[in-house]
């Protein structure tokens, strides 16, 4: 009470060391509010992989099935499509699949496991719309140069039947590959590549 | 009678003095500029129109279920079955977009007169935490509906935080609670669509005022009303804010709800603008509507958005181009280096920088309403031709415009010829 300008030191601790546990404090408070946002442990569950049986897909014929929340196509290619593939390379922007928007053992040519079987998350790498098929009949609408593949309504991004992004297009990768096994010949794991898990 | 009443009053006034103040200080004694115009209707519409949105929106949650299986549902049922229904939820769809339309022109009017600028310059960043507030406003309310655009538009603004390097596809989980849009998604939008924003809102609306009142309002002369007072200390070319401006702001109210109720009545989809067709589909995480477009208020920085191509394989830079054309605003006060406020004496180069951005930001709007196709494509190829859309290079241009609208101020504003501006407001 000396000199009421001064102030008192002990005072002043007190106050920033009050101020330090109350933030500490309020810090943790935090921590379940923010931890709520993940996704609980229902959602984790919904997310497990999924068991495909491909035997009924003809050649040229699009499978869509649901892995966690997402539509992943397997495509069954025929041989016009794989030989499209051939002929895309110089019109798309990674045709050697250099960025890692697959897993290692599809990293090659057609992008998968067996030449004729594309398993690929059917979700557009620029914002998430899902690209539609536009076969190579469908000249009128792409273009006469189309060789046929993928088309997204949103953004127009352009994909060829390897999931290769167009250059040019919106998106910036190539659709991604799922982690993904075959359980037998007719039957893949997708959201797993460890057999029997 | 009437000694009775007053008798009430001065028992309330004796012990809450507070009242008969805070009464005095905003509307009865609060000294507006007598010279306002048409522009100063959009203040207190924006109010106004923040007031339909709250009552609206609280009867709207009476029927409501922020469930993804009923949602779509609850909202039919809303429209159908709810006595009064479809009134108050066109009441709230209509009065999203008459939102957005009065604070586009209560901004730009604050960018003809100056009125971001010194002293005021609290008041404007306010008001575009404000604008923020309800960008975020509109964006949960928007899945809600549980409609196709509702499931697809939230994709696609989630996913803008999934480019964020390092942590976005993480971040973009979090934000969503689920590896896509889902039912958890839906119950925290709704959580912050109807309590925490509209808290923050109505929060920053208070300091918004606070501070105007603090400083004052400024006019279409841009000259402070304060510096020339009368003997009594009140400003010459001030009046009190009620009753005139109540009166004026009345019947601006007046004319505003005649259009609204045009709009609610006869037009409450307005072609597709307010509400979307896509969306009286149900929300389908499977198949995507064939072409994606936000509402109108949001098209101009979604232009931006697809305007800027991917750069290292990530979508980021358009992502924070988008970013930074809501944020420059924050930086207008200090970027415009003008000694005059009000165009009125300005010179040519603000008048005409103004005018190229209305311009640019309107066809910024429209390009964003439609695919990137809209307008055809060039027919000769070159090296530089990424993509030969001549939408996309439109708005390429307008994003640039855009931009060097705020870039170049700081050059343009100060070498600017400026008249003489008065002591005095004009009538």
């Amino acid at each position: 009470m000396s000199d009421a300008k001064k102030p008192d030191a002990t005072r002043r601790n007190l106050v920033v060391a009050t101020a330090v546990v109350g933030g500490a404090a309020s810090a943790g408070a935090a921590v379940p509010f923010v931890a709520s946002w993940f996704p609980s442990e229902r959602a984790k569950a919904a997310g497990a992989p999924i068991e495909v049986d491909i035997s009924k897909l003809a050649p040229g014929e699009l499978g869509i099935f649901e892995w966690r929340g997402k539509p992943v196509w397997v495509f069954r290619r025929d041989k016009s499509m794989l030989e499209s593939i051939k002929q895309t390379d110089a019109k798309v922007s990674d045709p050697n699949s250099e960025v890692p928007q697959q897993p290692p053992y599809a990293k090659n040519e057609y992008r998968s496991i067996k030449e004729q079987v594309m398993v690929v998350v059917g979700v557009c790498t620029h914002l998430g719309c899902s690209p539609k098929e536009k076969g190579a009949d469908a000249k009128a609408e792409m273009g006469a140069d189309w060789l046929g593949g993928f088309y997204c309504p949103c953004h127009g991004s352009k994909f060829d039947f390897a999931g290769r992004v167009y250059k040019g297009a919106p998106a910036p990768t190539n659709l991604e590959v799922p982690p993904h096994t075959y359980l037998s010949d007719s039957k893949i794991l997708i959201g797993d590549d460890k057999k029997g898990a | 009678m009437s000694t009775r009443l007053t008798a009430l009053w001065e028992w309330f006034d004796a012990r809450m003095p507070s009242v008969k103040q805070e009464y005095k200080k905003h509307l009865a004694e609060y000294y507006a500029p007598k010279n306002f115009n048409f522009w100063y209707y959009f203040g207190s519409l924006a109010m106004f129109v923040l007031a339909i949105q709250i009552v609206s929106g609280i009867w709207l949650t009476m029927f409501y279920k922020p469930d993804a299986t009923l949602a779509f549902g609850s909202v039919e049922y809303i429209m159908r079955d709810v006595a009064g229904g479809w009134a108050i939820r066109y009441i709230h769809s209509t009065g999203a977009s008459a939102f957005f339309l009065v604070v586009y022109l209560h901004m730009f009017r604050a960018m003809l007169y100056g009125s971001y600028k010194t002293p005021r310059e609290l008041i404007w960043i306010f008001g575009v935490l404000i604008y923020l507030c309800l960008m975020g406003e509109a964006f949960f309310g928007y899945l809600l509906p549980w409609g196709q655009m509702s499931y697809w538009g939230a994709q696609v603004i989630v996913n803008l935080f999934a480019s964020v390097p390092f942590i976005g596809p993480d971040l973009a989980i979090w934000i969503r609670g689920d590896y896509v849009v889902s039912d958890a998604t839906l119950n925290r939008f709704f959580a912050l669509h109807v309590i925490a924003l509209p808290l923050a809102l109505l929060g920053l609306v208070v300091v918004h005022l606070l501070a105007l009142h603090d400083v004052g309002s400024n006019n279409p002369d841009g000259v402070e009303i304060k510096k020339v007072k009368g003997p009594d200390g009140k400003p010459l070319d001030g009046i009190p804010f009620h009753p005139y401006y109540t009166v004026k702001d009345i019947v601006g109210v007046v004319v505003f709800l005649a259009v609204f109720c045009v709009v609610m009545f006869f037009a409450p989809e307005m072609g597709g603008y307010f509400l979307e067709y896509n969306n009286f589909v149900p929300a389908d995480p499977l198949v995507t509507p064939a072409h994606i477009a936000p509402v109108w208020y949001f098209t101009p920085y979604y232009s931006i958005l697809r305007a800027i191509p991917p750069l290292f394989h990530s979508q980021f830079p358009g992502v924070l181009a988008m970013g930074l054309a809501v944020l420059v605003l924050f930086f207008l006060p200090w970027l415009d280096r003008s000694p005059v406020k009000s165009i009125r004496y300005r010179g040519p180069y603000y008048k005409i920088a103004l005018g190229v951005f209305v311009a640019t930001f309107l066809v910024l709007g429209y390009l964003g309403t439609e695919p990137t196709t809209v307008w055809g494509q060039f027919h000769f190829d070159a090296f530089f031709l990424d993509t030969k859309e001549i939408a996309t290079w439109v708005a390429r241009l307008g994003t640039l415009l855009y931009f060097l609208f705020f870039i170049l101020m700081p050059w343009y504003t100060a070498r600017d010829s400026v008249k003489p501006v008065p002591d005095r407001v004009t009538s």
